[in-house]
């Protein structure tokens, strides 16, 4: 056992050490436009693993994400924003005191926006979680909305609908990756503790869960809470990636992105999430030419802009008419799986 | 029999749903270290008395002292961490989990680290979680399901998952165990094997049992005391042979199963 424990972590590390490589090269070869699909997909992938946590392995049907990323994207954004740009973009009214002069480096800023999109979950999750199952999903949505419209007014922080721009573009692959692995280290490590045992225990079945002594309440706000961090994180780093943010970027359809990726790896999985959020980032760039005319023979198809999110509407419906638990469904690819299937491994084990 | 200390006292509980009294001034004392049983026929109370004791619904009146403190109205994982632990009447286990996490997860109420003990690395959280682990492998051995450990929970045959829902629940550490129904299922083979199981674990655990059942050689069998509901009421209590020439209870059963040990 101990030493199956020191043989993943070399391999982990080796894994590790190899997708830094690879960012390595990708940095040095290929053009602007993949580079910035592979932060997209570290991104999507960070943000599918919050939710993840929250809706796979918890049990807690959210629909809430791009309101704590809105959150997560100007807490840093207003960190990171240079106080010239500062003045520059904020037409409409000056921004107020504390933010007109707080700076901090990127990577304060992003944990800045994670913690304060913790604290938005935590103070949403307090009354709402008292509620389960669909009632549970309307009242996150709802809450997404009301940060998004909140955004929109209070023009003296956010810069209202003009949104901010000119944000330093810090987060490249070496930071968006960095964070990547450090999300997935700190859910793996929760999934995989007793605390995260409990979380799956009120999933499969909260009466049992209670009469287990677990204050199910308590620990879906706690569950909650770092769900909404980590997506802070991801919107942080998001707005860095882009260096414009406005409200009308955070609408639903940000939140159906991330769901269909957790949902298409498999609710419960996070080898999983990881393998879809590269998989549907990567689609939703190469499906781009659906939109494009198209010359089929004597046929001539103008763009439809939009013909993306109608495939992509299509492949969840027929992922959860078809393939309800998605790619992986609770399952995770271990390196004990992988050595068992090949024939060196299965002599040895 | 020496005089022994009351664990679990119930003063006149009573549970109304709307028009309907489900459980109507139950009153019961339980001496430590027994093992007693409350029967009655289907719809007699029986799984809301135990719904009050565990704190999944609180009680219209009455009260529940457990050692002496005054447990009424406490949430299930309060009741839980003060020593009360319970079954299921349909088996409730975890079952996306193995067979060792679902006793982990029992042993979690008395893991003290804090959950944020194991992904910011702290050595004692990572000890406890051995221990628990460790802790929560020899519950296994003790009801003889170490072997299946690592398999999925859902995948047991039915015997192993009530005894798997037992180690679960000794796995809280309880000093009071509520079983319902733990013989339904079971042949007359497993039904006894059952018992000499719950007379070893009151030994081993030092436990007071009380159980809900409806196999009247289990209860007869093992309970040294026994309760019996009608339609909410406590129509009779007492030892097993007086139990069983109660015409009340013989009434309250139709005859059927009282008859046939009276």
């Amino acid at each position: 056992m101990e030493k199956r424990k020191q043989r993943d972590r070399i391999l982990n590390v080796l894994l590790v050490a190899a997708v830094a490589g690879g960012l390595y090269w990708a940095q040095g070869n290929l053009d602007g436009y993949k580079i910035q699909i592979l932060n997209l997909i570290a991104i999507n992938t960070i943000l599918a693993l919050s939710l993840n946590l929250i809706y796979g392995f918890t049990g807690m049907f959210s629909l809430g994400h791009a309101g704590f990323m809105a959150v997560g994207a100007y807490a840093s954004s207003l960190l990171i924003l240079p106080a010239l740009q500062k003045e520059m973009i904020y037409i409409l009214d000056p921004l107020i005191w504390p933010f007109s002069v707080l700076q901090a480096p990127f990577f304060v800023a992003v944990l800045a926006g994670g913690l304060m999109a913790a604290l938005f979950g935590l103070l949403i999750a307090l009354p709402v979680l008292r509620l389960g199952g669909d009632y549970l999903g309307i009242a996150t949505l709802g809450f997404a909305e009301i940060i998004r419209v909140v955004a929109n007014n209070i023009t003296f922080i956010t810069n209202g609908a003009l949104g901010l721009k000119g944000i330093p573009d810090y987060a490249n692959l070496w930071w968006n990756y960095g964070w990547l692995f450090l999300t997935i280290f700190v859910i793996v490590r929760i999934v995989n503790s007793n605390f995260g045992n409990t979380l799956k225990a009120i999933r499969d079945d909260e009466v049992a869960a209670r009469a287990m002594g677990i204050n199910t309440y308590r620990y879906r706000v706690i569950s909650f809470t770092i769900g909404a961090f980590f997506a802070g994180i991801g919107g942080a780093l998001l707005a860095s990636l882009l260096t414009t943010i406005d409200p009308k970027m955070f609408l639903f359809i940000m939140t159906f992105n991330v769901l269909m990726i957790a949902v298409a790896g498999g609710l419960g999985s996070i080898t999983g999430t990881c393998i879809a959020g590269v998989l549907i980032t990567f689609l939703l760039e190469w499906l781009r030419f659906v939109e494009n005319p198209v010359t089929l023979g004597s046929f001539h198809i103008p763009g439809i802009p939009g013909m993306r999110m109608v495939i992509f509407s299509l492949s969840l419906l027929l992922i959860i008419l078809f393939r309800r638990e998605g790619i992986m469904g609770m399952r995770e690819i271990t390196w004990d799986k992988i050595f068992r299937t090949s024939p060196k491994g299965g002599a040895s084990s | 029999m020496s005089e022994r200390n009351i664990v679990l006292q119930v003063d006149n509980l009573t549970m109304r749903f709307g028009g309907l009294t489900a459980v109507d001034r139950f009153c019961a004392k339980v001496e430590e270290g027994r093992i007693v049983g409350l029967i009655g026929p289907n719809g007699a109370g029986k799984t809301t008395c135990f719904n009050m004791i565990t704190g999944f619904y609180n009680p219209t009146a009455g009260k529940i002292l457990f050692r002496g403190g005054d447990v009424t109205g406490y949430p299930p994982h309060r009741i839980c961490r003060e020593g009360i632990a319970r079954t299921f009447q349909n088996i409730r286990l975890f079952k996306n989990e193995t067979v060792l996490q679902n006793v982990m997860i029992g042993a979690h109420l008395r893991q003290k680290s804090p959950w944020w003990g194991v992904p910011f690395c702290l050595p004692s959280a990572a000890r406890e979680e051995r221990e628990v682990e460790e802790k929560s492998m020899n519950l296994l051995r003790a009801v003889d399901l170490h072997k299946v450990a690592y398999e999925n929970a859902s995948g047991l045959p039915y015997g192993a998952q009530r005894r798997l829902e037992i180690a679960r629940a000794l796995a809280t550490e309880p000093s009071f165990l509520l079983l319902d129904e733990p013989a339904a299922g079971m042949n007359p083979h497993e039904s006894r094997d059952l018992m000499d199981f719950i007379r070893r674990i009151r030994e081993e655990f030092k436990l007071t049992v009380l159980l809900i059942e409806h196999d009247m050689k289990v209860v007869m069998g093992v309970c040294e005391h026994i309760w019996v509901l009608d339609y909410g009421i406590c129509i009779a209590e007492g030892n097993p042979e007086a139990i069983q020439s109660n015409p009340k209870v013989i009434e309250a059963y139709l005859g059927e199963e009282a008859l046939e040990y009276a």
